[in-house]
């Protein structure tokens, strides 16, 4: 009941029409900066916060939840359409959204985001409101150990084998974890791998770079290549009739979208983790879960959902830790969390004994903010589905303009746009001698987690590697990617053995899937 | 050559447009800055340095302190490396700021990165945090001479967590050993606030952390500050005795300083130095640093140049001690 | 034609050796003092493990067993290049002259002279994108784009819009 009160008077103050104005522009604008390749929530949120000082207290709130909801939805839209992720927490939705669009279903994988997003959303706020309080334990029970295992799970649940050639995977996780040691070495203090001392890579090798000079310029070299025998330009159409048909279909979705909630809230609540692991293993689950896995990564939907739901309910619930621990767990909710010292407030356990009106104003914020990013995404897919009837070239030139100085803007440095080229065409070549990308792109998000845990672990514990089972939750999450690493290859045998004719089960049928 | 030139030929060029404009005249002999300031940060998103660099900003723009915005930009590559190697490559610009803490003249020791801070145009010292010795409220350790005792019998495996080494905490860590001959397992990790949180969750036995980062679990009355390390006790905490007063000579400032390029204009530098000082004088500040324990006297110019020196030379011993 | 996979399984092979060589100046064995392994023991034994991968994969196609051509249009060489230099340039440029002149000068070569398209829509779209990024990025979002020699024509727009 008391609960209640405080709920609706935060609706109050949210709902006024002052506020709706606010929610509005927030989202509005959080949804352009978000599908800006290289920017994400936490440019929105830096600009907004010295405004916060400007506006009524109660505002900013709300004005900063419309952003950080707006950027979330619109991270996917560059994911799909043009297939960079516009952060690295919407990297997973760009495997089946991207060859989504290429079939000319982007206006489909659009609304399924959306609806996807607003689902993870809206079960994570619930789920925050009811036991945000209680579940701040869990998180402090996380420790490095913990942390270790958590990303070994997401990594083994995204990999796993079979699928791809194997060496060529293990090729680009070791290049993406490689990668990922380049700068300063926390434990030692030492720089490591910075090529002849030049200062641009001091602070390492940002996953945006990768993502953007293998996924931009690698995909539009590829795309000019193969545009002569294979036209791309799609004559995506969309009508209101189409919208609601396909949130209709959405209903087919349902444990996929429950899965990914679920998941989702609970790795972005872990402090370390955050939306980006929540997003792959949501992936992963859904592909081995899946009848069809081999339909992942050829533009199913499921691939398109599952990310979305788990990474908008990881980005709520990554609001756990911040509020009731102190702990940023990404760069946005580090702002935010600068933001309230601001404003006065102190984020600690005490935060929802002492300032109630600021908590539940909060959370009532992410519910309208929630609700009008959906509504306000859904208005604007034909604007975006419209974009992609640009001609070929013009296409093209924006795409290459948009990696440049969306490759710049986030760090602000000349040197990061000289390596997205490099990558680029590095990627291009890869790509083209068929080494898979995504492993290398995941092992560049969770390198620096995975080894950093690994060695605190390893340092608290003098050096005794079984501090990884000792630990019950730490065992279990290992003893689960060992689950998860076997699985495939289980599967793979069975299959292999009952099924032998129908060998190519591997390629899969374009034909089926168009129609 | 050709690009200097260029450049201040188009500079001539421009003067004739913006008369015409008739934007920003200013006042005869006062420098204004012409386009948004850069502040880097020589820390990453989040962190001590981070929020007062942004405090700053905020309370620039929101008092209209100054005529363009202040851009905070975060260079913590290297514990910093990158930001001073930014700020040397910036050598005569008038729109360049940077917010410092003790990398600024740690790092350029132990790592040799072809910096030299005092080059730099110091501006304002506006604060010195402090460092306070904490244990989790659980454990029995209520003084000094109890965590002493507790970490020599734990045989070198008592966990000391802290930020990455040869940080601050690691060189107080550094000199709690010294001082009282035993050994810790020093834990890094990545900030302030992911140490607290492992501390409240045991999985670390205590740290130096700053008051602020501690602050919020301290309220709850989930951690216990032994020993502060300033010379006399902190308001927030009237019952913390200072390692001083128990006998021990360890006493550990973290600074926020703002410096300049070298080759900055002096009028530029008087600028800035200026409009730091109006913003030391804001109440949003003084209430700011009240709050967080932060020690907020003000130095400027050459004092403050003295002061980095001085500090770079104790952090030298202290270095060369610690490794 | 050319045999690709072994190029770039050489190419992978000799960068792995590249990073080792970086890799070996922090200590990479099991760090006996401080528990658990040196700071260069993780990107040394995985470019070892990906070094071995790749002499796996450049075996392979010797051996014929899983022997992969590349497939190579080349009649889309030209264009492919063309686009390649002409990024390479714009980089370069944005550094020298500012992204705003150097998007500015890019896409309408781009949309011209490899695109083909009409004067009018080539220049509507170069000089729109220009100006659309200054809003967009400068005075909206406060992040300040490239500007080398041209600084001093945005000085009197600051002026303006800040």
């Amino acid at each position: 009941m008391d609960l209640l009160t405080l709920l609706s008077d935060g609706f109050a103050t949210s709902l006024s029409p002052f506020n709706l104005m606010i929610v509005i522009l927030g989202v509005t604008a959080g949804l352009f900066i978000g599908a800006m390749p290289g920017l994400g929530s936490v440019n929105g949120v830096a600009i907004v916060l010295p405004l916060t000082f400007i506006v009524p207290p109660a505002s900013a709130i709300i004005l900063l939840a419309a952003i950080y909801y707006g950027a979330m939805y619109g991270g996917a839209i560059s994911s799909i359409l043009l297939g960079i992720p516009g952060a690295s927490t919407a990297v997973a939705t760009t495997f089946d959204g991207r060859p989504m669009a290429q079939k000319g279903e982007a206006a489909l994988a659009l609304i399924a985001a959306a609806f996807a997003s607003f689902v993870g959303g809206t079960v994570a706020v619930i789920l925050f409101t009811l036991f945000a309080v209680p579940l701040a334990d869990v998180a402090l029970a996380f420790g490095p150990a913990e942390e270790f295992a958590l990303v070994l799970l997401a990594f083994t649940t995204f990999v796993g084998l079979g699928g791809d050639d194997i060496l060529k995977t293990i090729i680009m996780i070791c290049l993406g974890l490689v990668l990922s040691t380049v700068g300063l070495d926390l434990i030692s203090g030492q720089p490591r791998l910075i090529f002849g001392d030049l200062p641009g890579f001091y602070s390492g090798v940002s996953f945006l770079v990768l993502a953007i000079g293998v996924y931009g310029i690698g995909e539009v070299l590829y795309t000019i290549e193969t545009s002569k025998s294979n036209p791309t330009v799609s004559n995506a159409k969309i009508t209101f009739k189409d919208v609601i048909s396909g949130l209709k279909t959405m209903r087919r979705y349902t444990k996929t979208m429950s899965l990914g909630s679920f998941l989702g809230f609970f790795v972005g609540m872990l402090p370390a983790a955050g939306a980006t692991p929540a997003s792959l293993m949501a992936y992963g689950l859904a592909k081995q879960t899946s009848k069809k896995p081999e339909t992942f990564g050829k533009g199913n939907i499921e691939g398109v959902v599952a990310p979305e739901t788990a990474n908008n309910a990881a980005s709520t619930g990554s609001l756990l830790p911040m509020l009731t621990l102190g702990i940023p767990g990404s760069p946005t909710t580090a702002l935010l969390l600068g933001g309230m010292v601001m404003w006065g407030l102190m984020p600690g356990p005490m935060l929802f004994i002492d300032q109630p009106d600021f908590v539940w104003g909060l959370i009532s914020s992410l519910y309208t903010a929630n609700v009008a990013a959906v509504l306000i995404n859904i208005a604007l897919i034909p604007l975006f589905v419209w974009a992609l009837r640009m001609p070929f070239s013009v296409l093209c030139a924006i795409v290459l303009v948009l990696c440049i100085v969306g490759g710049f803007a986030p760090n602000q440095k000349m040197h990061d746009v000289w390596l997205i080229v490099v990558f680029g065409f590095a990627g291009y070549f890869l790509r083209k001698a068929d080494y898979p990308l995504a492993p290398l792109v995941l092992a560049l998000v969770l390198g620096p987690l995975m080894e950093k845990s690994f060695r605190q672990t390893l340092i608290a514990e003098q050096g005794n590697i079984f501090a990884f089972i000792e630990r019950p939750l730490s065992a279990t999450f290992i003893f689960l990617s060992l689950l998860f690493f076997i699985w495939p290859i289980v599967g793979l045998l069975r299959k292999s053995k009952q099924e032998h004719p129908h060998f190519s089960s591997k390629r899969p049928n374009f034909s089926r899937q168009n129609s | 050559m050709v690009y200097k030139s260029l450049k201040t030929s188009i500079m001539g060029l421009v003067a004739g447009t913006s008369m015409i404009f008739g934007a920003n005249a200013a006042i005869a002999g006062d420098w204004q800055p012409q386009k948004p300031i850069t502040m880097v940060i020589m820390a990453g998103q989040g962190g001590g340095a981070d929020r007062i660099a942004r405090l700053f900003q905020s309370i620039i723009q929101k008092e209209n302190l100054a005529n363009m915005p202040i851009l905070p930009v975060n260079k913590g590559g290297g514990s910093g490396a990158e930001a001073l190697r930014f700020l040397k490559d910036q050598e005569g610009d008038a729109h360049t700021v940077m917010a410092t803490l003790n990398s600024y003249y740690t790092t350029p020791l132990r790592n040799d990165i072809g910096v030299d801070i005092a080059e730099f145009n110091p501006l304002a010292r506006m604060a010195m945090d402090t460092f306070v010795l904490w244990v989790n409220a659980d454990s029995d350790i209520k003084t000094l001479d109890d965590y002493v005792a507790a970490v020599s019998a734990a045989g070198g495996n008592w966990k000391m967590g802290g930020t990455g080494t040869g940080q601050e905490d690691s060189l107080v860590t550094a000199m709690l050993e010294k001082e009282f001959g035993i050994k810790h397992t020093y834990v890094p990790f990545k900030g302030g606030g992911t140490v607290a949180k492992n501390l409240v969750g045991n999985h670390i036995d205590s740290t130096v952390n700053n008051p602020a980062e501690q602050m919020g679990f301290w309220k709850a009355g989930k951690v216990r500050p032994i020993v502060a390390f300033t010379p006399d006790r902190l308001d927030v905490f009237p019952d913390v005795p200072t390692a001083k007063e128990l006998g021990h000579e360890i006493v550990y400032w973290m600074q926020r300083s703002f410096v300049a390029p070298k080759g900055m204009p002096t009028a530029a530098v008087d600028y800035y130095t200026e409009l730091f000082e109006k913003l030391a004088a804001t109440e949003e500040w003084q209430t700011y640093a009240k709050e967080k324990a932060l020690v907020a006297d003000m130095i400027t110019g050459s004092e403050l140049q003295d002061y980095f020196l001085d500090e770079r030379a104790k952090h030298k011993q202290i270095l060369a001690s610690s490794e | 034609m050319i045999n690709a996979d072994r190029i770039i399984a050489s190419l992978i092979m000799i960068s792995a050796l590249y990073f080792m060589w970086h890799a070996v100046s922090l200590p990479i064995g099991w760090n006996g003092l401080e528990g658990g392994p040196g700071g260069g023991a993780f990107p040394f034994w995985l470019s070892l493990v990906m070094l071995l991968c790749a002499a796996g994969v450049f075996w392979r196609s010797t051996s014929g067993s899983k022997f992969q051509r590349f497939a190579f249009d080349m009649s889309m060489v030209k264009p492919i290049f063309l686009v390649s230099v002409g990024l390479v340039f714009t980089v370069f440029l944005t550094s020298m002259i500012g992204a705003h002149l150097a998007v500015f000068l890019f896409l309408f070569w781009y949309l011209r002279f490899v695109g083909k398209h009409s004067l009018k829509l080539s220049v509507a779209i170069s000089v729109l994108t220009p100006i659309i990024m200054f809003f967009f990025f400068e005075v909206t979002l406060k992040i300040m784009l490239p500007k080398g020699v041209s600084e001093p024509l945005f000085l009197p727009l600051y002026a303006m819009f800040f």
